[in-house]
């Protein structure tokens, strides 16, 4: 799950990480006020999920409280990458020195988080670690020890950052590798950790995103969810227990296992298609699952017509088939359904669908053809 | 013959009288599996679907002679559920559970690092050894017994591809999905070696999908291997950035898009199939059948 800078920053506090005071402001009004408060110059910065907000306009400078609220103005409502800025975060100009970059990543190859320190901070990592890999220091985390702070010192000497910045950056990023921890982050980045002239250093800027898998047990950062900044339909899905991903194309799919879902976005891709949706119903879906999904998936405009490719392990066709039937009265009229059932329960399956008069599949590929092709007549019509 | 899992395998289910554990458990004895026994603390002395319940794996380890755990256990405990097979020191332990929390699991494999115990999964289908039995979920009808070994990344997917193995008479020696996690146990690689090793095993089929680089890293293998390896990746049409319901299938940047996964796999020499339709083809022609 994505969380704001604020609210990173917020979580960083708790661990003791020195952070840049600041408010969040939700009109100019506001962004005036904070400004005055901190006094000026400050910073007004966007608060959306997306990276690259710099670049596109989402930092301004107020040197004045009034163009603060100018700035402010300018940033709220402002789309950046199909986001639109609801917050700002207010926060006074800083002197920077210098900056460096500490992360934590959850790595795979590595089956444990890994820690990051480069003394060449406020840029893109990822371009300096492809280009230049050798200025950044790494260290496997052992989640049962977290980092030691002398073992934060001594990745932070290993960069070359000076004296001042090993002893109090050490302390940080020991207290961010607690952060990472506790909080169920699996990314934690203060990047820049900036240097001041008068020998501060504190997170200038922070990034962390929490486990989704762990959310049931960090319900505080649960409840910072946003719905208006997410796709509105996949925030519904996940309230609904659904794993659906938007996607830009006209055929909805619905399926039952990440994998094979993921293999029937390529087949239908194949068959000329261009799918509209991931969307996983997991195992042992019974029909009232099967006609929520149906519905779930038609509510998405863009949507012409609908795939259904289950695997029937522990699913059984007829339920499956009896959701599809359900479905009908309530979905759009005339869109299109092609069900593919297969294992368990499948040739009764079928044999619902064509009573109903609707249409299946021998298997995936010919399902994702005849969808494709029903899409195509229709919209000739 | 088979990997990992015989006739002579003695399982226990921790977690048993649970949900999964209580669905699942009766379908693994159908299929022939030799379940002796499970764990759910507190349950101790009763019995379920036939077999003695115990407290603790320890305890189930002593009394059955188990060396195969399958986990059930939730969520919230199945990280410890791992951690207390493997200082039972129990063999092996498959864990199907899906949504574990990731710090939980790089805790678990840390713990896992200082004991001798292979881990499958989590959030995987299991693994299956037809004609003698299945740990896990794994529809057991669709295999039927062969020298193809199969290992899968996903679930359903491997039922689908294991179901036109058999279809067109390409029997399997063992099964194996190894979960769709960003940390998981055993990888591609570790399961290539073991087929490699097994003179059951004539061919590999191995199906992964987008995100991280296990199948790279498999690829590279490939070159030391005398038998022949036929690939399959699934998401390729799938944007970067967005998360597919595997929390390992996520593309970031350059790294585990499906087009770097194939190259890697063809520059070893490995015969990409372009859809499921086309394994079975493939098998048939690395085999000369």
């Amino acid at each position: 799950m994505k969380i704001h800078e604020y609210q990173a920053k917020e979580i960083l506090r708790r661990y003791g990480v020195p952070v840049q005071p600041g408010k969040v402001a939700t009109t100019p009004d506001e962004a005036e006020a904070i400004a005055r408060e901190f006094g000026v110059p400050v910073v007004i910065k966007a608060q959306v999920y997306v990276g690259g907000r710099g670049k596109a306009g989402g930092i301004q400078f107020g040197d004045t409280p009034e163009q603060a609220r100018a700035a402010a103005a300018k940033v709220l409502g402002m789309d950046i990458k199909g986001l639109t800025v609801q917050k700002v975060l207010v926060v006074p100009k800083l002197e920077i020195a210098q900056e460096y970059y500490i992360g934590i990543i959850m790595d795979r190859a590595s089956q444990a988080p890994v820690v990051m320190v480069s003394a060449a901070g406020g840029i893109d990592i990822e371009e300096v670690a492809a280009k230049t890999p050798e200025k950044i220091i790494r260290r496997v985390l052992d989640v049962r020890w977290g980092l030691l702070p002398e073992q934060a010192r001594g990745m932070l000497a290993e960069a070359g950052v000076p004296h001042t910045v090993v002893a109090k950056g050490g302390a940080i990023l020991a207290q961010l590798a607690q952060a990472f921890i506790a909080a169920d982050a699996t990314l934690a980045e203060i990047n820049p950790l900036a240097l001041t002239p008068d020998g501060q250093v504190l997170a200038a800027d922070a990034k962390i995103l929490i486990d989704d898998n762990a959310l049931y047990r960090q319900k505080e950062f649960a409840a910072w969810a946003e719905p208006e900044e997410a796709n509105p339909l996949e925030y519904e899905a996940k309230a609904a227990g659904l794993t659906y991903v938007k996607l830009d194309g006209n055929v909805g799919i619905i399926g039952n296992g990440a994998g094979l879902v993921m293999t029937t976005l390529d087949m239908v891709a194949r068959a000329g298609g261009q799918p509209a949706n991931f969307l996983d119903i997991g195992g042992g879906a019974k029909a009232e699952v099967m006609k929520k999904a149906l519905l779930f998936v038609a509510k998405d405009p863009q949507v012409q017509g609908i795939l259904v490719n289950i695997f029937g392990g522990i699913t059984r066709g007829e339920e499956v088939a009896q959701g599809i039937i359900m479905a009908q009265a309530e979905l759009p009229p005339g869109m299109p359904i092609v069900a593919r059932l297969s294992g368990n329960g499948e040739v009764e399956g079928r044999a619902m669908l064509a009573n109903a008069g609707l249409m299946w599949g021998a298997d995936m590929r010919d399902a994702s053809q005849k969808i494709v092709a029903a899409i195509k007549e229709r919209e000739q019509h | 013959m088979s990997i990992l899992f015989d006739a002579t395998s003695r399982v226990i289910v921790q977690g048993i009288t649970g949900r999964e554990g209580s669905n699942h458990t009766p379908n693994m004895i159908k299929s022939g599996t030799n379940v002796v026994g499970g764990v759910t603390p507190g349950k101790g002395g009763t019995t379920f679907a036939g077999v003695p319940v115990f407290d603790t794996v320890a305890e189930a380890m002593q009394q059955t002679g188990a060396n195969v755990s399958c986990i059930f256990v939730p969520p919230p405990g199945a990280a410890d559920a791992i951690m207390e097979a493997a200082e039972a020191r129990m063999p092996l332990t498959i864990c199907i559970t899906e949504g574990i929390p990731v710090n939980d699991m790089a805790r678990a494999a840390a713990f896992l690092k200082e004991h001798p115990t292979r881990l499958i999964g989590p959030n995987c289908p299991g693994l299956a050894t037809p004609g003698a039995g299945k740990v896990g979920i794994i529809p057991y009808q669709i295999l039927t017994e062969g020298d193809i070994g199969f290992v899968s990344r996903s679930g359903t997917l491997a039922y689908e591809v294991a179901a036109l193995l058999t279809a067109a008479g390409l029997g399997q020696s063992s099964c194996i999905g190894i979960g769709g996690d960003p940390i998981i146990g055993t990888t591609f690689i570790d399961v290539l070696r073991l087929f490699e090793a097994d003179p059951a095993t004539k061919a590999v089929v191995m199906c992964g999908e987008i995100g991280g680089s296990d199948e790279e890293d498999a690829a590279a293998y490939v070159p030391q291997m005398s038998k022949p390896v036929i690939g399959f990746i699934s998401g390729r049409t799938a944007p970067p950035g967005k998360r597919m319901g595997h929390a390992g299938a996520i593309v970031s940047g350059n790294t585990g898009t499906a087009a770097g996964k194939v190259a890697a796999l063809e520059a070893a020499k490995v015969p990409v199939a372009d859809t499921i339709f086309d394994i079975p083809g493939l098998v048939k022609q690395a085999l000369g059948r």
